[in-house]
């Protein structure tokens, strides 16, 4: 099942009597979630995408615009007639039920010419139970589970009544940092298995990045950037974006081009040639560095992490806006790191430069897109 | 033992406590102990055991209690309000505090409305109760319905018979239409108390309880009985057993309708309930009212004792 946004805005009345601001949640979305995939809704917080999860579930009504699930034009329709299945963030669990009564709660809830059989209902109960590995602990109460086990209750009970579409709000983010590694390849899994077109919500940008196959990066309300997650990476239309994706996080430096030179302080990093001279903001993701004798970028010394594999020089320089750069070589380089300063030459392709005012990407000759 | 030795170490809490300590044995200890002492005392008269004068040991005061006619019908009147009223104003007290959650205008308005009988005293509502009730007539009786109490009134309307009326609770009324109105009154009175706890135990829960049960396509119906009912359970339980033990100790509503005779011109005690009885007893018959005292007791324990076992296996904590 596709579903399509058009034009979704939500607008929250300002509460505040005295300041009548509304506030702007979600503007103007649009966007087709093709069929079967996995999308990652991701961005800070307030940034609207639970919100724009929330309407897609029916549960919020969108001040404008509309919803379609596949053909059919949902959006006025109310949450349980739009056959969702949502997963809240603290998971929602009836405490009072076991997991059995749980999962098959939405099942007695069918009426009319979906009735279900006793018989039926406890199959698809411990079918669902099986797909996401619970069977054993049906008869126990929520709270005798661990985080991750009530996440899968949860899971299974949306899953159970064969939903168009699944929606998670937060799936992860109450599990420690083991639980969660292992419940986003379970999520990832689960979703191969049924095919159902999810929707998830994240502030994480590693756990959108692993699991989804299309990540929409979002910001106050307005979406930033809709793409794979490696092509969003590789190729940031903005310089939120950029910020917002990868870790260690990119290094960003105030610069300016001239003379179609991109110019970190007075090193001339890079060739801009076409574009006229301005004030901008440079973007280097950490592995885009080269240590190089002669490279144009000299950044000054205060430590290296040793990671095994790489090692992590880190520097700082005048003109950069974050504390400290971060720049991972190989550890094979290790010796070869002076002890005051070391010189680097930027690779191509991890350098981004955005506009000084707009923050927009100013494409460089040979860069994609 | 050791505990409670060891304990005594700690001298300073117990001064801290003494004062309340103190006060506890002289106003509820001793009355209590000398309530059982009593109760077992045989023709127990205080003056008489100023006189230095002795009583026999033994259960006769019971014996007399369990056997008196009086008693036993104030015993059946309490049972009936008890086990009609507690039922009665927590189903509606429940239903009420599910519609006051849902509303957005007015709450706070209706709340405070709701909750104005709690803080009246129940003696002039039974004033109030008793003019509805009334059927006011000349001095000789009742001939002139038109004086009517509003609840005759509206029965007159509807039913289109100017001259139809109920005698709830005048001279000649009988015990049933007296015990409706008691039951009225009651659980009128027992509601805010239970709104508003059964109002804060709603505001509690969690809203993605209900979000979740909308997804899933549950009914209001299943909603309020498998979500609400089970999640408030703790607090229903809390005012089905306050409810209870304040209902075996009715007392005041009745003198509140009836005056002290408690019951209808000419027909004094006939509303009498337990309590009343121990009053009654205390002027004369000392013994059997702390004998009365010990069986109230004794019901009340045993009636909370089943409403503990059954609200552990019911309540979901």
């Amino acid at each position: 099942m596709k579903v399509v946004l058009k034009n979704l805005t939500k607008i929250f009345p300002s509460r505040n009597k005295k300041d009548h601001s509304e506030v702007v949640a979600v503007n103007n979305f649009d966007f087709e979630i093709p069929d079967g995939k996995l999308i990652g809704l991701l961005g800070p917080s307030g940034c609207g995408k639970s919100t724009t999860l929330y309407m897609i579930s029916g549960l919020q009504k969108p001040t404008s615009g509309q919803i379609f699930f596949g053909d059919d034009d949902v959006t006025e329709l109310s949450a349980e007639k739009r056959g969702i299945g949502l997963v809240f963030q603290n998971y929602a669990l009836y405490p009072h039920m076991t997991v059995k009564q749980n999962i098959m709660f939405p099942l007695q809830n069918l009426r009319g010419n979906d009735k279900l059989s006793k018989e039926e209902i406890l199959s698809r109960t411990e079918e669902a139970a099986r797909l996401v590995q619970l069977d054993g602990l049906l008869e126990r109460k929520p709270s005798e589970l661990s985080g991750g086990q009530q996440q899968r209750v949860a899971i299974a009970r949306a899953l159970v009544k064969m939903p168009r579409v699944l929606l998670l709000d937060e799936p992860l983010s109450n599990l420690d940092a083991r639980l969660r590694l292992q419940t986003r390849e379970e999520i990832r899994r689960i979703q191969r298995e049924t095919k159902i077109t999810t929707v998830f919500v994240t502030h994480d940008q590693e756990e959108a990045m692993s699991i989804s196959d299309e990540i929409v990066v979002m910001k106050l309300g307005v979406v930033q950037q809709i793409g794979a997650p490696q092509d969003v990476y590789d190729d940031p239309t903005n310089l939120f974006v950029a910020k917002f994706l990868g870790t260690p996080p990119i290094n960003v430096f105030k610069g300016r081009i001239q003379g179609g030179k991109v110019m970190i302080g007075e090193a001339a990093v890079f060739d801009a040639p076409g574009i006229e001279d301005k004030d901008v903001f440079i973007g280097i993701r950490p592995e885009g560095f080269t240590l190089e004798e002669n490279g144009p970028l000299e950044l000054n010394v205060s430590g290296v992490d040793v990671m095994g594999r790489d090692i992590s020089v880190i520097s700082t320089h005048p003109e950069s806006l974050n504390a400290n750069v971060r720049s991972i070589i190989s550890a094979d380089q290790k010796n070869e790191i002076g002890s005051d300063t070391v010189r680097f030459s930027i690779k191509p392709h991890k350098i981004f430069v955005f506009d000084g005012e707009t923050e927009e990407r100013i494409y460089l000759q040979g860069d994609q897109g | 033992m050791k505990k409670i030795i060891k304990s005594f170490d700690h001298w300073k809490a117990w001064l801290y406590l003494l004062p309340a300590i103190v006060l506890l044995l002289i106003f509820t200890g001793w009355p209590i102990i000398n309530t059982i002492r009593i109760a077992f005392l045989e023709g127990y008269d205080p003056m008489k055991e100023v006189g230095g004068e002795t009583f026999r040991i033994g259960f006769q005061n019971f014996e007399k209690v369990v056997t008196y006619k009086r008693f036993l019908e104030c015993l059946k009147t309490t049972m009936i309000l008890c086990f009609t009223t507690v039922p009665l104003s927590t189903m509606l007290a429940l239903l009420i505090a599910v519609c006051l959650n849902s509303i957005g205008p007015l709450k706070r308005f209706l709340q405070t409305i709701f909750f104005m009988p709690y803080v009246t005293n129940s003696i002039a509502i039974g004033m109030v109760f008793a003019a509805m009730f009334n059927i006011v007539g000349n001095a000789s009786g009742i001939t002139t319905i038109q004086n009517a109490g509003i609840v005759n009134n509206v029965l007159q309307f509807l039913t289109g018979n100017k001259d139809f009326y109920i005698n709830w609770i005048n001279a000649g009324s009988t015990y049933t239409h007296n015990i409706i109105v008691m039951i009225i009154y009651i659980v009128w009175h027992a509601l805010p108390f239970k709104i508003l706890i059964l109002l804060g135990g709603l505001q509690s829960v969690n809203k993605q309880y209900y979000e979740a049960a909308k997804v899933d396509g549950t009914s209001r119906f299943r909603t309020f009985w498998r979500i609400t009912v089970p999640l408030l359970s703790p607090m229903i339980a809390y005012v089905v057993i306050t409810g209870f033990i304040g209902g075996f100790k009715e007392y005041s509503s009745i003198v509140g309708i009836f005056g002290d005779t408690m019951g209808p011109a000419g027909n004094a005690k006939a509303l009498n309930t337990m309590v009343g009885y121990i009053y009654d007893a205390l002027a004369g018959q000392a013994g059997r009212a702390s004998a009365a005292a010990l069986i109230l007791f004794g019901i009340i324990l045993v009636v909370t004792l089943i409403n503990l076992w059954v609200s552990k296996k019911k309540v979901h904590y």
